[in-house]
Order: structure tokens, then C-alpha cells, then sequence
């Protein structure tokens, strides 16, 4: 035993474990990136679908997907714009590439900077080019974590088709009630926006009515918040204003 | 080396009742409460751990001649962190919705005291086929109270098992008020405490000695 106890011996037996092990697990990511890519994907287009209440059990997500187009949107002019990159854009790191986004000045959404560029998707009808919903995508700091989320805009740029956070830390079965499909389901039919455009929605607590009005989460007050200033943001001048006064439903254009 | 079956046969069975890491040795008790609340990541987690507790056994075995003592549980954490980044990335490869749901969990099975416990306690002082055989054996412990904790949650607190209904909730139509309290992490910690105080009356030279 005591040949194995060498300051060089526990050396080379340190750097060959470390040798093989990298090797080992290297060689499994890399092998397995495809599938694990193909999933991820997979996974966000059935969230989008969930958040346009397109999604159905078992359903072909390829296939529902032939009627959504993917378009990059510059937020500040709320035109359409075409992107080198366009498969791998992430507008996460966007958002945090000084090149790419900007500082937010009046941060109500408390997200630091935003990516100058968004993704959103367009739902068009069976064969024209009109557009049925447009979903955002949309973030904000709750009380733990940040939410991430898709909302989906039925074509009257004002009633919401649907909600659905896919990413959150918040306390499970407080704040992590943002992921209840039994409130999200109170969403759909709701005013975001009146007519000029600005954001009119408030989340309440004790009872909403009309429909401008969603219940609060109760018990999850930053939580809630969260999700007011979410909407406050993105739907605002700042946010994907621009954006929605620009876009022309029915040719699908902006 | 002779391979006695008899003896294969009893470091397999022995962890099950016997010398349970759970609720004997009440090791790898965080993990038992997280991934409970439906049977199915249950099942992953367990078939997780145990693949884990196996080769980690078989591969720390093999080499134990050649691990210096000064940094053997540095080499042994490496070899089960490597095994458990392995396990992950196939679980998110080929079982996503899972492993989301698992989400920190499989990476925790570094933590797990039981991998570890079982690479000091056994793999480093007997032979690979046995170790592996040990390993298999302890992930077969861990399943055990997993499946029952996870049968009782999910049964009693959703109304259903591996996602079908049996007890059809009142929310759905049916008669049957799903008891919240076993979706909560705590709830494992009475089925666990219940289970070990069923084992105990069966077993009652499981039971500590006063002092």
C-alpha cells in the first residue's frame, strides 16, 4: 500500500480518473446534443401551442407547427427584420451581449436589459396570410426567479388567446401557481390592450370582473406583481408596442 | 476469484429488508421526498440511482488497488459525478418531459449518501462482481421505499397511479377529495417514518439500542 501513497503516484492516479472521466463525459454530451436539441425544440413549440391553446396530448407539434411562422421583430421600430443567424438566435444571450440589447431605463419589469431583437409567432389562418394570434414572448422578476413566458394575442391586437409560463422558480404552491392551468384558464378572452394600445389589464385581488380584471394569485403578492409589471413592460411603448401598432393583420406584414 | 451465488444472492436481497438504506441506515432520505409526489419520476429516479450505485461500486472496486488513501474520496466523488452527468444527459436525451420534472434532482444523486456510503463502505474492501451485485442490491432498497412512498402519494393525493385515475377526484366528476397534504415534500417523511415503524415491529432487531 505504501507504493500507492507517492506524492507522484496519487498525482498520476488524479490526472488519468480526470483523463477518462472528461473523456467519458464529454464523449456522452456530445453524442447525445442531437436528440437533446431535438427535444429542447420540441419542448418550446409545445409551449408556444399551449400558450395559443393549440396543444393537444399527443398531438403532431411538427405538423401544428406548419401554420406558425417564426419572425424576428426590431423593437424599437416594430419592423420586421431578417437575421443572419436566424436558426441559432437565442434571445436570452441577446439580451445580454452589450452588442445586441440595450439597458432598460424605466425597468419595471425588473429584467436589467433587453434583447434589441424578438422572436415571435405568428399563427396565420388555414391558407392566407392574415394572422389569427400573435404570441410574444414575455419575462419578468417575480419574488425568487424570473418568469418566462409566451402570450398569445388573438388578431384584434387586445383579447389574449392564452398564457403559459415555462420557466419559473417561485414557491411551489404559492407563487408556483402561475403554472395552475385553472388560472391561466381565466386569461383567454381578457383585455390586455384598449384601443389606443396601452396596456389596460390589472390583476386584482378578491374577485375580478369584466374583463380587464384577472384574479391575483393569492398568497404570491410579488409573484402577481411580477406578472402585472410583465405585462406592463412588454405590451408598453418600450416593449412590443412599436410592434403591434405596425403589424397588419390581415397581409401579415409589419 | 469464485463467484458464490449464494453470497450474490444475499448482498441482492439483504438491502431490501434487512439493512435498508432508507429506513434502516436512513441515507439518501432528501431525494425520497422530492421526486415522490407522482410514481413515475420516482421509477426514474430509482432506476437512475441504482445504475449509478452499480457501476460507481464496479468501477471504484476494480481500481480500489490503485487508489491512494490520501485522495480516495476525491476519486470516488469524481467517478460518481462523472456516472451521474452521464445518467442525465441520457435521461434528457431520451426522456425529457422527466427529467424536467426531476429537474436538480438526478444531479443530486452525487450527493446521495447512499452511492457514497456504498463506495467506502463496500467497493472499496471487496471485489467488482460483488460490488456491482451490492450496488444493484442498495439501489434495489432505495427503489422499494421509493415505489411505496410514491404509490401512497400519488394514489392518495392525485387519485391516480403512473397518471390513471383510480380514484376519481371531485374536481373531475367523481367522489374522491385528493388529500393535498401528500402532494407537499413533508408527507414523505410520515410514509417514510410509518414505513420504518412497520419494519421495526416486524423486525425488532432493527431497532437501535437505548443508551
Amino acid at each position: 500500500m505504501s507504493a500507492n501513497n507517492s506524492f507522484a503516484r496519487t498525482i498520476i492516479v488524479a490526472l488519468a480518473i480526470c483523463l477518462v472521466c472528461s473523456v467519458l463525459v464529454s464523449g456522452a454530451a456530445v453524442i447525445l446534443k442531437d436528440r437533446q436539441q431535438t427535444n429542447a425544440k420540441l419542448d418550446k413549440q409545445k409551449n408556444i401551442l399551449r400558450a395559443a391553446n393549440l396543444y393537444q396530448e399527443n398531438m403532431d407539434v411538427e405538423g401544428a407547427f406548419a401554420n406558425i411562422d417564426r419572425k424576428f421583430v426590431d423593437l424599437e421600430t416594430g419592423e420586421f427584420i431578417e437575421l443572419e443567424n436566424a436558426e441559432s438566435f437565442n434571445q436570452r444571450k441577446a439580451a445580454k451581449d452589450p452588442q445586441t440589447s440595450i439597458d432598460i431605463e424605466n425597468d419595471i419589469a425588473k429584467i436589467g436589459r433587453r434583447s434589441k431583437v424578438a422572436t415571435v409567432y405568428l399563427v396565420r389562418d388555414g391558407n392566407g396570410k392574415a394572422v389569427k394570434t400573435i404570441i410574444l414572448p414575455v419575462h419578468a422578476k417575480g419574488l425568487f426567479s424570473t418568469l418566462y413566458g409566451f402570450l398569445a394575442i388573438a388578431a384584434d391586437k387586445q383579447t389574449v388567446v392564452g398564457l403559459k409560463f415555462y420557466e419559473q422558480g417561485e414557491t411551489a404552491g404559492l407563487g408556483g401557481e402561475v403554472e395552475n392551468p385553472s388560472w391561466l384558464a381565466k386569461w383567454p378572452g381578457k383585455k390586455v390592450l384598449n384601443q389606443q394600445g396601452e396596456p389596460i389589464l390589472q390583476l386584482v385581488k378578491g374577485g375580478a370582473s369584466g374583463e380587464t380584471e384577472v384574479d391575483a394569485l393569492s398568497g404570491a403578492t410579488w409573484t402577481t406583481a411580477g406578472v402585472q409589471n410583465m405585462l406592463n413592460y412588454w405590451l408598453s411603448e418600450n416593449g412590443f408596442g412599436p410592434f403591434l401598432s405596425r403589424l397588419d393583420v390581415n397581409k401579415g406584414e409589419a | 476469484m469464485a463467484i458464490d451465488v449464494k453470497e450474490i444472492k444475499s448482498v441482492l436481497i439483504k438491502p431490501i429488508v434487512d439493512n435498508n438504506p432508507i429506513a434502516l441506515q436512513i441515507l439518501g432520505v432528501c431525494s425520497a421526498l422530492a421526486v415522490t409526489s407522482k410514481l413515475e419520476t420516482a421509477l426514474v429516479m430509482c432506476l437512475a440511482l441504482t445504475i449509478v450505485t452499480a457501476f460507481s461500486n464496479l468501477l471504484i472496486s476494480t481500481i480500489r488497488a490503485q487508489i491512494p488513501s490520501s485522495i480516495r474520496i476525491i476519486v470516488q466523488m469524481t467517478i460518481i459525478a462523472s456516472l451521474v452527468i452521464i445518467v442525465d444527459q441520457v435521461l434528457k436525451a431520451y426522456a425529457f418531459e422527466t427529467s424536467k420534472q426531476m429537474s436538480v434532482f438526478v444531479g443530486l444523486i452525487i450527493t446521495n449518501c447512499i452511492v457514497m456510503g456504498r463506495a467506502e463502505a463496500y467497493a472499496m474492501k471487496n471485489g467488482p462482481v460483488m460490488s456491482f451485485f451490492d450496488g444493484i442490491g442498495n439501489g434495489l432498497g432505495y427503489s422499494v421505499i421509493l415505489i411505496i412512498v410514491g404509490t401512497a402519494r400519488e394514489l392518495l393525493g392525485s387519485g391516480s397511479i403512473l397518471g390513471f385515475t383510480i380514484l376519481k377526484p371531485i374536481a373531475d366528476g367523481g367522489w374522491y377529495q385528493p388529500n393535498g397534504l401528500l402532494l407537499l415534500p413533508p408527507s414523505a417523511f410520515f410514509i417514510i417514518g410509518l414505513i420504518i415503524w412497520a419494519l421495526r415491529s416486524w423486525k425488532p432487531e432493527q431497532v437501535e439500542d437505548e443508551k
